[in-house]
């Protein structure tokens, strides 16, 4: 072993779990300007958004089943992408991140394709993948007469196309940071590769898991794209929130904004109670 | 073009030009012989009034189904008045019409319908009336050799096809509603498309069986779609307006442009397209 | 007509090794037996191949060539998690997520255990070491000492045939290192199998281990037993392990050529190569040529450095001979010792030590 290595062992074991500690600085301003911008920027469409909001026609759309429904198939697709996305890209992300194989570099940037890709175009080429005249989806036609387009279940697909690579990339970049050491531990006390990842690597990120899986789940969510060009818009079926918000948005605005801020609140909710649940444990 | 060219015309645009500054700028890069150049031609082209020299650029804002013809008409324009340059800004009607009324510095505006039409004269914001320059009517498009045999609208309401329309936010959504309406029939489509080339889509990519869309666009598609001519489709029949816009950079090129459209030769493009005469 | 083993003559008769690892920089070629209950010390400086050796051993890193048997059985290429090896990492690598008990009953789960066998198993062991108070505490909340206890307990509950303990004292501070220290040479005198420890710390070598093997560059330079090493070192970074001043030279009779050029007196009568050692305290200094002392082991040097070594000064001489000298630090103010000053260091025959090399 070398001497870095050595030292690099030992730091790894001091900086595997940080200490909280809160300590009072001056906030340098060269950060703090930027920062206080970057945060108006982000917010500022958002109080546009809630400044023009028709609260007067909110509670009639509010009750109005077919925002309901658009909600309900939103908030079960997301999640349904999401787990897809835990199950398929954490296994990815262990791959990419603990195994050497030829070309793993360009499977890590394919991987993040999905990221530049319009969804749209994101869209076309699931069509052409698994649509009922796609490379794979005739014979998923022909053998099984399953063709996804127009289903709920092209709805997830989409969504999982565009939001695991947000989940692999996440997880992916917590492995290289986690020290691959305790896997080693965990073999020479006989536990096969396997039963290292589920009883102590897994456990060990988890952290990293739900952080990725929550960005994952928030762009499923959002997913417009590649959902109205794989799965169409059918209320009840695959018209997810962003695609009724779309589709108002072409002759009555208010309506659009309305159903935007229903969908802003949901997501918050969402968010802000998994973050306290999830990130911050222990 | 050269780089050059075009941003100069660029700038021009951006800056927001004066009469003057145009005029400057054509003199500059326009030669003698560019002149006897276009004089030539003004004499053969029978849709521009004889009226003095047209130069400087427009810009055009028009219906994405307008996208061919219209293209062919700049280029047939350009070529009748050296000098001159057509912009285009193809979109949705409805979008096209919320951009001019929000102050985009646009000289003609044609939509695909009255209704987005009557969103800019509300607003005071063309200075001529409207007028209708085509129609455009249903058609049902199906896969190439019409594998189904559909040959007429209550055909599509069979269980076994996969049929898209257009969402009933937008133009060929309403029209095709309004026709349903009319035949008396329910149908279920698989999807609601957000626009006329979504739902094209689906068919020319073989996931829907077929699509209820215009007949322009089953023209542009060529030989990857069927057309299907239904009789409901002339209760529906979707009526494009043109006007001059009230703030228009540059009225004299402008009118010479709608006039173009409006001839007897830009009708004809457009009945190419699978246009009617209005 | 011979008569061959049976290759899988069972029972215990400890290790056989011979562990050569290549990789760009780096080669480690050491052969490595030990009978069943030695403590066997892999001491080295940094980047010796101590760790690749006993990650060899534990099957982390494959063997580019050579054998491994422990109890007659062919281990070469087995996968880690099937090996009779236990391993105490140098910072434990105890599992974070997991208390002290459920730490110490991973290996006993992971060999087929039930939960309640293994979680019994963990708690005898971790009674054994006198931790039943910290069963339930997470890592984070052990202190040094204990946690290497739990390491060491969890290591040992998969019942090894092989012990390997990397740096096991590396990570503690000087106070709970002496503590731990002879608790750790408590439970490896009762380890019944064969136990390997690797350490820069020639302490903890000769304390924990019976039998002591030094690697530099990836190769054996000496081995015996601590008592035999700390008198007769081999190499300066034994020499210096050990606090001697090491040359190596050709003996005739009683002097020593070294092969620097100064010659050593010695008592011993050898001829050959030999070694030749003292100890700093042997060394007696003088700021101006000694007039009553024969020339014999008298030379001219200038002072490199010093150093504080408790209540003694050590002073880094360089010269006709580099050798390092320990004084009072009385003697040393009234010698005045600057670095850069010149001085004259002898050494009496009789407190010098050669050896055949």
């Amino acid at each position: 072993m070398t001497k870095t290595d050595e030292s690099g062992a030992a730091a790894g074991a001091r900086t595997g779990r940080p200490r909280r500690r809160r300590v009072r600085f001056a906030v340098p301003l060269p950060l703090l300007l930027p920062g206080a911008v970057a945060l108006a920027f982000l917010l500022l469409p958002l109080v546009a958004l809630l400044l023009r909001a028709p609260w007067s026609s909110l509670p009639s759309l509010l009750t109005s089943p077919d925002v309901w429904q658009a909600l309900q198939l939103s908030l079960f697709s997301a999640t349904a992408a999401t787990a897809v996305s835990l199950v398929l890209g954490v296994p990815l992300a262990w791959l990419l991140a603990r195994t050497e194989f030829p070309g793993r570099g360009l499977v890590r940037a394919l991987v993040t394709l999905p990221l530049v890709l319009p969804p749209v175009v994101g869209g076309v080429a699931l069509l052409l993948a698994l649509g009922r005249n796609g490379v794979v989806g005739q014979w998923l036609d022909a053998w099984f007469g399953i063709t996804l387009p127009f289903t709920t279940t092209a709805v997830v697909i989409a969504e999982s196309f565009v939001a695991m690579p947000f989940l692999v990339i996440s997880v992916e970049g917590t492995l290289r940071a986690a020290d691959p050491r305790y896997e080693e531990a965990a073999t020479t006390l006989g536990a096969s590769r396997f039963t290292a990842f589920r009883r102590v690597t897994l456990p060990l990120i988890a952290p990293g898991i739900a952080a990725g899986a929550v960005l994952a789940w928030a762009r499923a969510l959002g997913e417009f794209g590649a959902t109205i060009t794989f799965a169409g818009n059918f209320p009840g079926r695959t018209q997810t929130m962003p695609l009724a918000v779309y589709l108002a948005l072409q002759n009555d605005p208010e309506a659009a904004i309305a159903l935007s801020l229903v969908l802003l609140a949901v997501s918050i909710a969402v968010l802000a109670g998994l973050r306290d649940r999830w990130m911050t444990a222990p | 073009m050269t780089r050059s060219a075009r941003r100069t015309r660029r700038t021009m645009q951006v800056a927001g030009v004066s009469v003057a500054a145009l005029l400057a700028l054509s003199a500059c890069s326009s030669s003698g012989s560019s002149d006897s150049d276009s004089s030539a031609k003004t004499k053969s082209d029978t849709s521009s009034s004889a009226s003095p020299k047209l130069s400087g650029s427009i810009t055009v804002f028009a219906a994405a189904s307008l996208k061919e013809s219209f293209t062919t008409l700049k280029t047939d324009f350009e070529k009748a008045h050296p000098g001159t340059t057509v912009n285009f800004s193809f979109g949705g009607s409805d979008t096209l019409a919320a951009q001019i009324t929000s102050g985009a510095p646009a000289d003609v505006f044609a939509a695909a319908s009255a209704k987005t039409m009557a969103i800019v004269t509300d607003k005071k914001d063309t200075a001529t009336t409207p007028a209708t320059f085509v129609r455009n009517q249903l058609e049902i498009a199906t896969l190439p050799g019409n594998p189904d045999k559909v040959s007429s609208l209550k055909d599509l309401t069979k269980s076994s096809l996969k049929v898209v329309l257009c969402d009933k936010t937008v133009p060929c959504g309403a029209a095709a509603q309004k026709a349903l309406d009319a035949a008396k029939l329910k149908l279920t489509p698989v999807s609601y498309e957000e626009d006329v080339k979504s739902a094209l889509n689906k068919v020319v990519l073989k996931e829907a069986d077929a699509a209820v869309v215009y007949k322009t666009d089953v023209k542009a598609a060529g030989s990857k779609v069927e057309g299907v001519e239904f009789p409901e489709s002339a209760n529906a029949v979707n009526d494009y307006p043109i006007a001059l816009l009230k703030n228009a950079p540059n009225p004299t090129v402008a009118k010479a442009f709608i006039a173009l459209v409006q001839s007897a030769e830009g009708q004809q493009v457009l009945n190419q397209a699978g246009f009617l005469k209005p | 007509m011979t008569t061959v083993p049976p290759p899988d003559s069972h029972g215990p008769t400890g290790l056989d090794a011979h562990l050569v690892v290549t990789r760009a920089a780096f080669h480690l070629d050491i052969t490595l037996t030990a009978a069943p209950g030695e403590v066997v010390a892999l001491l080295g400086p940094n980047g010796a191949g101590k760790t690749t050796a006993l990650r060899a051993l534990a099957g982390l890193t494959p063997l580019s060539a050579g054998r491994l048997r422990l109890d007659g059985e062919q281990l070469d290429g087995t996968p880690p998690e099937s090996r009779p090896v236990g391993v105490v990492f140098q910072d434990y690598l105890l599992f974070p997520h997991l208390t002290a008990l459920d730490n110490v009953a991973f290996g006993p789960r992971c060999q087929g255990a039930t939960k309640a066998e293994s979680r019994a198993v963990a708690a005898g062991w971790l009674d054994r070491m006198g931790l039943t108070a910290h069963a339930g505490d997470k890592p984070r909340r052990l202190s040094g000492g204990q946690a290497q206890r739990v390491a060491l307990a969890r290591a040992l509950a998969t019942r090894p045939r092989l012990l390997l303990l990397d740096e096991p004292l590396a990570a503690l501070d000087a106070r709970t290192r002496l503590d731990v220290r002879s608790q750790l040479r408590r439970h490896l005198a009762e380890f019944e199998a064969v136990a390997v420890l690797v350490t820069h710390d020639p302490l903890d070598a000769m304390v924990l281990a019976d039998r002591l093997i030094v690697i530099e560059h990836g190769r054996i330079v000496q081995q015996g037993t601590p008592a035999d090493i700390a008198r007769h070192p081999r190499t300066d970074y034994i020499a210096h392990l050990v606090g001697l001043n090491l040359y190596r030279g050709r003996a005739e009779g009683h002097t020593v050529k070294l092969e620097t050029g100064p010659a050593i007196t010695v008592t011993e009568e050898l001829t050959g190569d030999v070694f030749v050692a003292f100890p700093p305290s042997a060394v007696t200094l003088f700021r101006d040529r000694p007039t009553g002392v024969s020339a014999r082991n008298l030379w001219r040097c200038e002072v490199a450095g010093l150093e504080t070594h408790g209540d003694r000064i050590r002073a880094d001489l360089t010269g006709e001979l580099s050798l390092a000298a320990d004084l009072t630090t009385v003697g040393a103010a009234e010698l005045d010792l600057r670095p850069g000053v010149t001085v004259w260091a002898t050494v009496k025959a009789t407190q010098t030590h050669a050896y055949p090399a």
